[in-house]
Protein backbone atom coordinates (compact mmCIF):
# COMPACT_ATOMS: atom_id res chain seq x y z
CA UNK A 1 0.00 0.00 0.00
CA UNK A 2 1.58 3.25 -1.10
CA UNK A 3 1.95 5.73 1.92
CA UNK A 4 -0.41 8.79 0.08
CA UNK A 5 -3.55 5.83 0.36
CA UNK A 6 -2.39 4.73 4.06
CA UNK A 7 -2.40 7.99 4.75
CA UNK A 8 -5.90 8.67 3.67
CA UNK A 9 -7.21 5.82 5.15
CA UNK A 10 -6.07 7.16 8.69
CA UNK A 11 -7.85 10.18 8.06
CA UNK A 12 -10.60 8.07 7.44
CA UNK A 13 -9.79 5.93 9.97
CA UNK A 14 -9.51 9.44 12.68
CA UNK A 15 -12.76 10.73 11.56
CA UNK A 16 -14.60 7.64 11.96
CA UNK A 17 -13.04 7.63 15.62
CA UNK A 18 -13.58 11.37 16.68
CA UNK A 19 -17.97 11.27 15.08
CA UNK A 20 -18.14 8.11 17.34
CA UNK A 21 -16.71 9.88 20.23
CA UNK A 22 -19.05 12.55 19.60
CA UNK A 23 -21.96 10.17 19.25
CA UNK A 24 -21.36 8.52 22.63
CA UNK A 25 -20.87 12.60 24.04
CA UNK A 26 -19.69 12.30 27.29
CA UNK A 27 -16.59 14.32 27.86
CA UNK A 28 -15.10 11.57 30.13
CA UNK A 29 -14.06 9.59 26.56
CA UNK A 30 -11.98 12.59 25.07
CA UNK A 31 -10.33 13.41 28.49
CA UNK A 32 -9.16 9.66 28.54
CA UNK A 33 -9.28 8.91 24.74
CA UNK A 34 -6.67 11.91 24.47
CA UNK A 35 -4.55 10.44 26.86
CA UNK A 36 -4.79 6.86 24.85
CA UNK A 37 -4.11 8.62 21.53
CA UNK A 38 -1.02 10.72 23.39
CA UNK A 39 0.53 7.71 24.29
CA UNK A 40 -0.05 5.96 20.50
CA UNK A 41 2.07 8.97 19.31
CA UNK A 42 4.77 8.62 22.22
CA UNK A 43 5.33 4.92 21.59
CA UNK A 44 5.14 5.39 17.82
CA UNK A 45 8.28 7.84 18.28
CA UNK A 46 10.03 5.99 20.57
CA UNK A 47 9.76 2.76 18.57
CA UNK A 48 11.58 4.62 15.37
CA UNK A 49 14.76 5.41 17.36
CA UNK A 50 14.31 2.40 19.88
CA UNK A 51 12.59 -0.28 17.92
CA UNK A 52 13.43 0.19 14.68
CA UNK A 53 17.61 1.59 15.18
CA UNK A 54 17.66 -1.01 18.68
CA UNK A 55 18.64 2.14 20.71
CA UNK A 56 17.11 2.42 23.99
CA UNK A 57 15.89 5.93 24.75
CA UNK A 58 15.07 6.30 28.23
CA UNK A 59 14.53 10.08 27.80
CA UNK A 60 11.65 10.45 26.51
CA UNK A 61 9.65 12.58 29.12
CA UNK A 62 12.30 15.07 28.46
CA UNK A 63 11.83 15.50 24.52
CA UNK A 64 7.88 15.47 26.10
CA UNK A 65 8.22 18.38 28.02
CA UNK A 66 10.19 20.09 25.77
CA UNK A 67 7.02 20.20 23.56
CA UNK A 68 4.90 21.11 26.58
CA UNK A 69 7.29 24.41 27.53
CA UNK A 70 7.43 25.46 24.28
CA UNK A 71 3.60 25.95 24.82
CA UNK A 72 3.94 27.16 28.32
CA UNK A 73 7.09 29.82 26.73
CA UNK A 74 4.93 31.17 24.11
CA UNK A 75 1.96 31.38 26.09
CA UNK A 76 3.49 33.96 28.24
CA UNK A 77 5.23 35.54 25.13
CA UNK A 78 2.78 35.75 22.80
CA UNK A 79 0.26 33.15 22.64
CA UNK A 80 -0.39 31.38 19.19
CA UNK A 81 -2.53 28.68 17.55
CA UNK A 82 -1.90 25.19 19.25
CA UNK A 83 -1.24 23.64 15.59
CA UNK A 84 1.47 26.03 15.11
CA UNK A 85 3.00 25.44 18.75
CA UNK A 86 2.77 21.91 18.02
CA UNK A 87 5.35 22.29 14.75
CA UNK A 88 7.45 24.76 17.31
CA UNK A 89 7.41 21.75 19.72
CA UNK A 90 8.34 19.16 17.34
CA UNK A 91 11.49 21.55 15.62
CA UNK A 92 12.25 22.55 19.56
CA UNK A 93 12.51 18.88 20.62
CA UNK A 94 13.73 17.53 17.31
CA UNK A 95 16.86 19.78 17.55
CA UNK A 96 17.02 18.49 21.30
CA UNK A 97 17.02 14.93 19.46
CA UNK A 98 20.05 16.02 17.19
CA UNK A 99 22.14 17.65 19.86
CA UNK A 100 21.42 13.97 22.11
CA UNK A 101 22.12 12.41 18.58
CA UNK A 102 25.49 14.32 18.15
CA UNK A 103 26.46 14.39 21.73
CA UNK A 104 25.68 9.89 22.11
CA UNK A 105 27.18 9.00 18.59
CA UNK A 106 29.63 6.99 20.04
CA UNK A 107 27.62 5.62 22.32
CA UNK A 108 25.54 1.86 22.04
CA UNK A 109 23.50 -0.37 24.29
CA UNK A 110 23.16 0.76 28.52
CA UNK A 111 25.69 3.87 27.96
CA UNK A 112 23.11 5.62 25.41
CA UNK A 113 20.30 4.65 27.61
CA UNK A 114 21.99 5.80 30.59
CA UNK A 115 23.11 9.03 28.53
CA UNK A 116 19.46 9.67 27.64
CA UNK A 117 17.96 9.53 31.03
CA UNK A 118 20.86 12.29 32.28
CA UNK A 119 19.76 14.45 29.29
CA UNK A 120 16.31 14.09 31.05
CA UNK A 121 18.16 14.87 34.50
CA UNK A 122 19.29 17.36 32.83
CA UNK A 123 16.58 19.37 31.06
CA UNK A 124 14.51 18.82 34.05
CA UNK A 125 17.10 21.05 36.39
CA UNK A 126 16.75 23.46 33.68
CA UNK A 127 13.00 23.90 33.42
CA UNK A 128 13.05 23.90 37.37
CA UNK A 129 15.03 26.81 37.61
CA UNK A 130 13.87 28.73 34.79
CA UNK A 131 11.32 31.09 36.57
CA UNK A 132 9.89 32.56 33.26
CA UNK A 133 7.76 28.98 32.51
CA UNK A 134 6.85 28.88 36.50
CA UNK A 135 10.72 26.97 37.76
CA UNK A 136 9.38 24.40 40.13
CA UNK A 137 5.99 26.05 41.16
CA UNK A 138 4.79 25.35 38.06
CA UNK A 139 2.89 27.43 35.00
CA UNK A 140 -1.27 28.10 34.31
CA UNK A 141 -2.11 27.73 31.25
CA UNK A 142 -6.31 28.69 31.01
CA UNK A 143 -8.04 27.15 27.78
CA UNK A 144 -11.24 28.57 26.32
CA UNK A 145 -14.01 26.58 27.15
CA UNK A 146 -14.88 26.09 23.58
CA UNK A 147 -13.54 26.41 20.25
CA UNK A 148 -15.77 27.20 17.05
CA UNK A 149 -17.04 25.23 15.01
CA UNK A 150 -15.83 21.97 16.86
CA UNK A 151 -17.42 22.18 20.22
CA UNK A 152 -15.80 21.59 23.77
CA UNK A 153 -12.22 22.39 23.62
CA UNK A 154 -11.43 18.85 25.05
CA UNK A 155 -12.75 18.03 21.67
CA UNK A 156 -10.69 19.84 20.21
CA UNK A 157 -7.42 18.86 21.92
CA UNK A 158 -8.89 15.34 21.18
CA UNK A 159 -9.23 16.34 17.48
CA UNK A 160 -5.42 17.36 17.22
CA UNK A 161 -4.03 14.54 19.09
CA UNK A 162 -5.89 12.14 16.84
CA UNK A 163 -4.24 14.22 13.54
CA UNK A 164 -0.74 13.82 15.06
CA UNK A 165 -1.60 9.77 15.74
CA UNK A 166 -2.15 9.61 11.94
CA UNK A 167 1.51 11.81 11.50
CA UNK A 168 2.85 9.86 13.95
CA UNK A 169 1.86 6.26 12.36
CA UNK A 170 1.78 8.21 8.90
CA UNK A 171 5.65 8.77 9.37
CA UNK A 172 7.38 5.30 10.97
CA UNK A 173 5.35 3.42 8.25
CA UNK A 174 6.76 5.39 5.98
CA UNK A 175 10.21 5.07 7.61
CA UNK A 176 9.95 1.25 7.93
CA UNK A 177 8.81 0.66 4.11
CA UNK A 178 11.75 3.26 2.98
CA UNK A 179 15.47 2.75 2.65
CA UNK A 180 15.48 4.41 5.59
CA UNK A 181 13.83 1.60 7.06
CA UNK A 182 16.30 -0.96 5.80
CA UNK A 183 19.16 1.12 7.41
CA UNK A 184 17.77 1.67 10.25
CA UNK A 185 17.10 -2.27 10.49
CA UNK A 186 20.90 -2.95 9.69
CA UNK A 187 21.78 -0.94 12.76
CA UNK A 188 19.51 -2.49 14.79
CA UNK A 189 21.08 -5.87 13.98
CA UNK A 190 24.34 -5.02 13.31
CA UNK A 191 26.28 -2.23 13.07
CA UNK A 192 29.69 -2.69 12.10
CA UNK A 193 28.00 -5.04 9.33
CA UNK A 194 25.62 -2.35 8.52
CA UNK A 195 28.88 -0.11 7.86
CA UNK A 196 30.48 -2.58 5.90
CA UNK A 197 27.61 -2.91 3.73
CA UNK A 198 27.99 0.73 2.97
CA UNK A 199 25.19 2.49 5.34
CA UNK A 200 25.97 5.43 6.75
CA UNK A 201 25.22 4.57 10.28
CA UNK A 202 26.23 7.93 12.32
CA UNK A 203 23.68 9.75 10.06
CA UNK A 204 21.16 7.87 10.07
CA UNK A 205 21.08 7.40 13.97
CA UNK A 206 21.05 11.32 13.79
CA UNK A 207 17.90 11.18 11.55
CA UNK A 208 16.32 8.98 14.28
CA UNK A 209 16.91 10.91 17.08
CA UNK A 210 16.30 13.78 15.31
CA UNK A 211 12.33 12.79 14.07
CA UNK A 212 11.85 10.37 17.31
CA UNK A 213 12.46 13.41 19.45
CA UNK A 214 10.31 15.86 16.80
CA UNK A 215 7.21 13.71 17.30
CA UNK A 216 7.62 13.55 21.04
CA UNK A 217 7.79 16.99 21.01
CA UNK A 218 4.87 17.70 19.02
CA UNK A 219 2.88 14.89 21.15
CA UNK A 220 3.79 17.21 24.28
CA UNK A 221 2.79 21.05 22.51
CA UNK A 222 -1.03 20.15 23.30
CA UNK A 223 -0.64 18.85 26.87
CA UNK A 224 -0.08 22.22 28.70
CA UNK A 225 -3.59 23.25 27.13
CA UNK A 226 -4.87 19.40 28.14
CA UNK A 227 -3.91 19.44 31.95
CA UNK A 228 -4.21 23.18 32.47
CA UNK A 229 -1.47 23.25 35.26
CA UNK A 230 1.51 22.37 33.60
CA UNK A 231 4.92 21.71 36.66
CA UNK A 232 8.20 19.73 35.69
CA UNK A 233 7.08 17.00 37.86
CA UNK A 234 4.15 16.22 35.54
CA UNK A 235 5.80 17.03 32.25
CA UNK A 236 9.02 14.77 33.18
CA UNK A 237 6.99 12.31 34.52
CA UNK A 238 8.07 8.71 35.21
CA UNK A 239 5.17 7.50 33.17
CA UNK A 240 5.92 8.80 29.87
CA UNK A 241 9.31 7.41 29.80
CA UNK A 242 8.07 3.98 31.27
CA UNK A 243 5.21 3.75 28.89
CA UNK A 244 6.85 4.96 25.93
CA UNK A 245 8.81 2.09 26.15
CA UNK A 246 6.82 -0.73 27.55
CA UNK A 247 4.17 0.01 25.08
CA UNK A 248 6.25 -0.99 21.95
CA UNK A 249 7.94 -3.72 23.55
CA UNK A 250 4.19 -5.12 24.30
CA UNK A 251 3.07 -4.25 21.41
CA UNK A 252 6.59 -5.30 19.16
CA UNK A 253 9.24 -2.96 18.21
CA UNK A 254 10.25 -3.95 14.48
CA UNK A 255 6.39 -2.49 13.26
CA UNK A 256 4.51 0.42 12.87
CA UNK A 257 1.61 -1.60 14.22
CA UNK A 258 3.43 -2.88 17.41
CA UNK A 259 3.59 0.57 19.02
CA UNK A 260 0.10 1.30 18.01
CA UNK A 261 -1.29 -2.03 19.61
CA UNK A 262 0.71 -1.72 22.78
CA UNK A 263 -0.25 1.83 23.19
CA UNK A 264 -4.25 1.17 22.87
CA UNK A 265 -3.89 -1.98 24.92
CA UNK A 266 -1.72 -0.63 27.75
CA UNK A 267 -2.98 2.80 27.67
CA UNK A 268 -7.09 1.86 27.82
CA UNK A 269 -6.15 -0.47 30.72
CA UNK A 270 -4.45 2.67 32.17
CA UNK A 271 -7.47 4.94 31.62
CA UNK A 272 -9.99 1.82 33.08
CA UNK A 273 -7.68 1.16 36.12
CA UNK A 274 -7.87 4.89 36.66
CA UNK A 275 -11.68 5.22 37.35
CA UNK A 276 -12.28 1.58 39.08
CA UNK A 277 -9.40 1.16 41.26
CA UNK A 278 -6.96 3.80 41.45
CA UNK A 279 -4.49 5.78 39.05
CA UNK A 280 -1.14 4.78 41.23
CA UNK A 281 -1.90 1.13 39.71
CA UNK A 282 -0.76 2.48 36.15
CA UNK A 283 2.72 1.72 36.34
CA UNK A 284 1.68 -1.51 38.14
CA UNK A 285 -0.05 -2.48 35.45
CA UNK A 286 2.77 -1.69 33.18
CA UNK A 287 5.26 -3.27 34.95
CA UNK A 288 3.57 -6.56 35.45
CA UNK A 289 2.70 -6.77 31.92
CA UNK A 290 6.49 -6.25 30.22
CA UNK A 291 7.37 -9.06 32.70
CA UNK A 292 4.67 -11.15 31.15
CA UNK A 293 5.67 -10.02 27.77
CA UNK A 294 9.08 -10.47 27.76
CA UNK A 295 8.61 -14.13 29.40
CA UNK A 296 6.00 -15.33 26.55
CA UNK A 297 6.68 -12.76 24.29
CA UNK A 298 9.81 -11.38 24.33
CA UNK A 299 8.86 -9.89 20.37
CA UNK A 300 5.49 -8.72 21.29
CA UNK A 301 1.99 -9.39 20.03
CA UNK A 302 3.05 -8.95 16.60
CA UNK A 303 6.46 -10.64 16.89
CA UNK A 304 4.05 -13.49 17.92
CA UNK A 305 1.82 -13.22 15.45
CA UNK A 306 4.75 -12.92 12.93
CA UNK A 307 6.13 -16.31 14.58
CA UNK A 308 2.67 -18.37 14.26
CA UNK A 309 2.61 -17.03 10.08
CA UNK A 310 6.10 -17.89 9.64
CA UNK A 311 5.46 -21.80 11.83
CA UNK A 312 2.77 -22.31 9.24
CA UNK A 313 4.24 -21.52 6.19
CA UNK A 314 7.11 -23.85 7.02
CA UNK B 1 53.50 -2.63 -7.75
CA UNK B 2 52.82 0.47 -10.48
CA UNK B 3 48.82 1.32 -11.03
CA UNK B 4 48.12 -0.95 -8.02
CA UNK B 5 44.18 -1.39 -7.07
CA UNK B 6 45.38 -1.67 -3.12
CA UNK B 7 48.56 -0.27 -1.73
CA UNK B 8 48.87 -0.55 1.48
CA UNK B 9 52.48 0.94 3.20
CA UNK B 10 54.37 0.91 6.33
CA UNK B 11 51.18 0.01 7.93
CA UNK B 12 51.40 -0.19 12.11
CA UNK B 13 49.12 -0.94 14.72
CA UNK B 14 49.36 -1.42 18.30
CA UNK B 15 46.45 -2.48 21.14
CA UNK B 16 48.26 -0.94 24.07
CA UNK B 17 51.74 -2.50 24.39
CA UNK B 18 50.75 -5.18 21.70
CA UNK B 19 51.97 -4.33 18.25
CA UNK B 20 49.58 -6.33 15.90
CA UNK B 21 50.77 -4.88 12.51
CA UNK B 22 54.25 -3.71 12.13
CA UNK B 23 55.10 -1.96 8.85
CA UNK B 24 53.03 -3.76 6.33
CA UNK B 25 53.70 -2.97 2.50
CA UNK B 26 51.24 -4.68 0.35
CA UNK B 27 50.25 -3.79 -3.16
CA UNK B 28 47.72 -6.00 -5.07
CA UNK B 29 46.94 -5.51 -8.29
CA UNK B 30 43.33 -5.01 -9.99
CA UNK B 31 41.84 -8.70 -11.13
CA UNK B 32 44.90 -10.79 -8.62
CA UNK B 33 43.50 -13.55 -6.06
CA UNK B 34 45.78 -12.93 -3.56
CA UNK B 35 45.61 -15.65 -0.05
CA UNK B 36 47.34 -13.95 3.13
CA UNK B 37 47.54 -16.21 5.80
CA UNK B 38 49.37 -16.55 8.91
CA UNK B 39 49.06 -18.43 11.85
CA UNK B 40 46.60 -17.36 14.57
CA UNK B 41 47.23 -13.95 16.29
CA UNK B 42 49.57 -12.70 13.29
CA UNK B 43 47.76 -9.89 12.28
CA UNK B 44 45.26 -11.20 9.04
CA UNK B 45 42.40 -9.88 10.46
CA UNK B 46 43.74 -6.58 12.10
CA UNK B 47 45.08 -5.74 8.38
CA UNK B 48 41.69 -6.46 6.73
CA UNK B 49 39.72 -3.89 9.50
CA UNK B 50 42.36 -1.12 9.18
CA UNK B 51 42.28 -1.95 5.50
CA UNK B 52 38.62 -1.57 5.52
CA UNK B 53 38.21 1.50 8.01
CA UNK B 54 36.70 -0.75 10.73
CA UNK B 55 39.96 -0.14 13.09
CA UNK B 56 42.07 3.32 12.24
CA UNK B 57 45.88 2.44 11.54
CA UNK B 58 48.67 4.46 13.50
CA UNK B 59 50.82 5.20 10.72
CA UNK B 60 51.49 4.29 7.28
CA UNK B 61 48.41 4.67 4.51
CA UNK B 62 46.26 2.77 2.57
CA UNK B 63 45.37 3.94 -0.75
CA UNK B 64 42.64 2.44 -3.42
CA UNK B 65 42.01 2.55 -6.62
CA UNK B 66 44.79 5.57 -6.67
CA UNK B 67 43.07 7.56 -3.33
CA UNK B 68 44.29 7.47 0.06
CA UNK B 69 41.16 6.09 2.12
CA UNK B 70 42.75 6.58 5.54
CA UNK B 71 40.40 9.39 6.59
CA UNK B 72 37.09 7.47 4.95
CA UNK B 73 34.70 5.64 7.27
CA UNK B 74 33.96 2.20 6.91
CA UNK B 75 30.65 3.12 4.38
CA UNK B 76 32.88 5.13 2.25
CA UNK B 77 35.23 2.74 1.36
CA UNK B 78 32.56 0.26 0.35
CA UNK B 79 31.47 3.33 -1.35
CA UNK B 80 33.96 3.43 -3.35
CA UNK B 81 34.69 -0.36 -4.30
CA UNK B 82 36.24 -2.31 -1.08
CA UNK B 83 33.77 -4.72 0.30
CA UNK B 84 34.63 -7.07 3.51
CA UNK B 85 33.09 -10.38 4.63
CA UNK B 86 33.31 -11.53 7.99
CA UNK B 87 34.86 -14.31 9.94
CA UNK B 88 31.86 -15.00 11.80
CA UNK B 89 28.76 -14.33 9.64
CA UNK B 90 27.04 -11.14 10.31
CA UNK B 91 23.59 -11.34 8.63
CA UNK B 92 21.08 -8.48 9.49
CA UNK B 93 18.97 -10.81 11.43
CA UNK B 94 15.37 -10.03 11.09
CA UNK B 95 15.71 -8.71 7.40
CA UNK B 96 15.07 -11.49 4.87
CA UNK B 97 17.92 -13.37 2.78
CA UNK B 98 16.96 -11.28 -0.12
CA UNK B 99 16.76 -8.08 1.80
CA UNK B 100 20.19 -8.60 3.41
CA UNK B 101 21.54 -8.60 -0.15
CA UNK B 102 18.90 -5.23 -1.03
CA UNK B 103 20.76 -3.26 1.92
CA UNK B 104 24.38 -2.64 -0.11
CA UNK B 105 22.71 -2.33 -3.49
CA UNK B 106 20.42 0.51 -1.89
CA UNK B 107 23.59 2.10 -0.01
CA UNK B 108 26.33 1.17 -1.77
CA UNK B 109 25.39 1.12 -5.26
CA UNK B 110 22.56 3.67 -5.52
CA UNK B 111 24.75 6.07 -3.48
CA UNK B 112 27.55 5.70 -6.54
CA UNK B 113 27.30 8.49 -8.90
CA UNK B 114 25.32 8.10 -12.15
CA UNK B 115 23.99 4.75 -10.83
CA UNK B 116 19.91 4.91 -9.33
CA UNK B 117 18.74 1.27 -10.00
CA UNK B 118 14.46 1.19 -9.77
CA UNK B 119 13.30 -1.53 -7.51
CA UNK B 120 12.42 -3.65 -10.09
CA UNK B 121 16.60 -3.89 -10.95
CA UNK B 122 17.70 -4.05 -7.60
CA UNK B 123 15.23 -7.15 -7.27
CA UNK B 124 16.71 -8.43 -10.31
CA UNK B 125 20.29 -8.22 -9.01
CA UNK B 126 19.21 -9.78 -5.94
CA UNK B 127 17.92 -12.78 -7.62
CA UNK B 128 20.81 -12.95 -9.58
CA UNK B 129 23.47 -12.57 -7.03
CA UNK B 130 21.24 -15.25 -4.87
CA UNK B 131 21.29 -17.63 -7.85
CA UNK B 132 24.97 -17.33 -8.29
CA UNK B 133 25.37 -18.77 -4.40
CA UNK B 134 22.37 -21.47 -4.78
CA UNK B 135 20.44 -19.38 -2.06
CA UNK B 136 17.62 -17.85 -4.38
CA UNK B 137 14.92 -20.87 -2.96
CA UNK B 138 15.73 -19.26 0.12
CA UNK B 139 15.21 -15.66 -0.55
CA UNK B 140 12.34 -15.07 2.06
CA UNK B 141 13.58 -17.02 4.93
CA UNK B 142 15.25 -15.66 7.70
CA UNK B 143 18.81 -15.73 7.73
CA UNK B 144 18.76 -17.85 11.60
CA UNK B 145 17.07 -20.51 9.25
CA UNK B 146 20.33 -20.84 7.08
CA UNK B 147 22.68 -23.64 7.52
CA UNK B 148 26.48 -22.71 8.38
CA UNK B 149 27.50 -23.13 4.62
CA UNK B 150 24.46 -20.80 3.31
CA UNK B 151 24.89 -18.09 6.19
CA UNK B 152 29.11 -17.98 4.34
CA UNK B 153 27.54 -17.76 1.04
CA UNK B 154 25.16 -15.14 2.23
CA UNK B 155 28.09 -13.33 3.65
CA UNK B 156 30.28 -13.58 0.72
CA UNK B 157 26.75 -12.67 -1.57
CA UNK B 158 25.78 -9.21 0.75
CA UNK B 159 29.63 -7.95 -0.26
CA UNK B 160 29.61 -8.86 -3.51
CA UNK B 161 25.91 -6.96 -3.58
CA UNK B 162 27.71 -3.86 -3.22
CA UNK B 163 29.20 -4.56 -7.09
CA UNK B 164 33.07 -4.22 -5.42
CA UNK B 165 36.48 -4.06 -7.12
CA UNK B 166 38.39 -5.61 -4.53
CA UNK B 167 36.86 -8.09 -1.80
CA UNK B 168 38.70 -9.21 1.07
CA UNK B 169 36.81 -12.85 2.24
CA UNK B 170 37.74 -13.50 5.88
CA UNK B 171 37.85 -17.38 6.50
CA UNK B 172 34.96 -17.60 4.52
CA UNK B 173 35.43 -21.49 4.99
CA UNK B 174 36.38 -22.18 8.83
CA UNK B 175 34.17 -24.73 10.16
CA UNK B 176 33.18 -26.39 6.61
CA UNK B 177 33.62 -29.84 5.32
CA UNK B 178 36.08 -30.41 2.49
CA UNK B 179 32.46 -30.23 -0.23
CA UNK B 180 31.58 -27.22 1.57
CA UNK B 181 34.98 -25.95 1.41
CA UNK B 182 35.23 -26.49 -2.74
CA UNK B 183 32.11 -24.77 -3.02
CA UNK B 184 33.44 -21.62 -1.64
CA UNK B 185 36.40 -21.88 -3.37
CA UNK B 186 34.88 -22.52 -7.08
CA UNK B 187 32.42 -19.17 -5.82
CA UNK B 188 35.14 -16.98 -5.42
CA UNK B 189 36.79 -18.24 -8.22
CA UNK B 190 33.62 -17.56 -10.26
CA UNK B 191 33.33 -14.04 -9.19
CA UNK B 192 37.05 -13.89 -9.63
CA UNK B 193 36.34 -14.33 -13.02
CA UNK B 194 33.55 -11.52 -12.91
CA UNK B 195 36.73 -8.99 -12.72
CA UNK B 196 36.49 -8.68 -8.88
CA UNK B 197 40.23 -8.70 -7.31
CA UNK B 198 39.96 -10.96 -4.22
CA UNK B 199 41.80 -11.11 -0.93
CA UNK B 200 41.60 -14.34 0.66
CA UNK B 201 42.09 -14.86 4.34
CA UNK B 202 42.12 -18.82 4.94
CA UNK B 203 43.81 -21.39 7.40
CA UNK B 204 42.70 -24.10 5.08
CA UNK B 205 45.37 -24.79 3.17
CA UNK B 206 44.44 -26.76 0.61
CA UNK B 207 41.81 -23.93 -0.38
CA UNK B 208 44.35 -21.41 -0.42
CA UNK B 209 46.58 -23.37 -2.23
CA UNK B 210 44.02 -23.82 -4.91
CA UNK B 211 42.52 -20.28 -4.91
CA UNK B 212 45.52 -17.98 -4.60
CA UNK B 213 47.59 -16.82 -7.86
CA UNK B 214 49.72 -15.13 -5.47
CA UNK B 215 50.32 -15.64 -1.69
CA UNK B 216 51.36 -13.55 1.63
CA UNK B 217 52.14 -14.37 4.92
CA UNK B 218 52.10 -12.40 8.39
CA UNK B 219 53.48 -13.54 11.44
CA UNK B 220 53.35 -11.29 14.77
CA UNK B 221 52.22 -8.14 12.68
CA UNK B 222 55.21 -8.46 9.98
CA UNK B 223 55.03 -9.81 6.31
CA UNK B 224 57.70 -12.11 5.81
CA UNK B 225 56.60 -13.53 2.23
CA UNK B 226 55.07 -12.75 -0.87
CA UNK B 227 55.42 -14.38 -4.19
CA UNK B 228 54.14 -17.53 -5.76
CA UNK B 229 52.33 -19.82 -3.21
CA UNK B 230 54.24 -22.88 -4.64
CA UNK B 231 57.68 -20.88 -3.54
CA UNK B 232 56.25 -19.01 -0.67
CA UNK B 233 55.11 -22.30 0.75
CA UNK B 234 58.52 -24.04 0.82
CA UNK B 235 60.27 -20.62 2.15
CA UNK B 236 62.23 -21.88 5.12
CA UNK B 237 61.00 -18.64 7.58
CA UNK B 238 57.45 -19.79 6.54
CA UNK B 239 58.04 -23.41 7.31
CA UNK B 240 59.22 -22.38 10.76
CA UNK B 241 56.64 -20.26 11.35
CA UNK B 242 53.70 -22.91 10.51
CA UNK B 243 55.74 -26.35 12.06
CA UNK B 244 57.93 -24.47 14.42
CA UNK B 245 61.76 -25.14 14.28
Amino acid sequence: MRTSVFLLISIAAAAVVFLAARVVNNDYIFFAGYTVLQFVVLATAWNILGGYTGYVNFGSAAFFAMGAYTTVFFYKLYPLPIPLLIVIGGVVSGIVGLGMGYLTLRLRGAFFAIATLALAVVLQTLVVNWDYVGGSRGAYIIRPNEMAPIGPYIQYLFLLMLALVVIALTVARGIERSQLGYGFATIRDDELAAEASGVPTLRLKLIATTVSGALMGMAGAPFPYYIGYLQPSSAFGLEYAVNSIAMPMIGGTTSWVGPLIGALLLGSLQQIATVTISSAVNLLIVGLLLVGFVIIAPNGIVGLVQERVRGRAK
Amino acid sequence: MAGALLEVSDLSKRFGGFVALDGIDLAVAQGERVGLIGPNGSGKSTLVNCISGTLTNETGTVRFAGEAIDGLLTHERTRRGLARSFQLPRPFATLTVADNLRVPLLYTVNARPGSALSAAEIDARCTELLRLVALADKAARLPRDLTQVEMRKLELARAMAAEPKLLIADESMAGLSQSEVDDIVSLLIRLNERGITIILIEHIMRAVMSFSQRLVVLVSGKKIADGKPDQVIRDPEVERAYLGQ
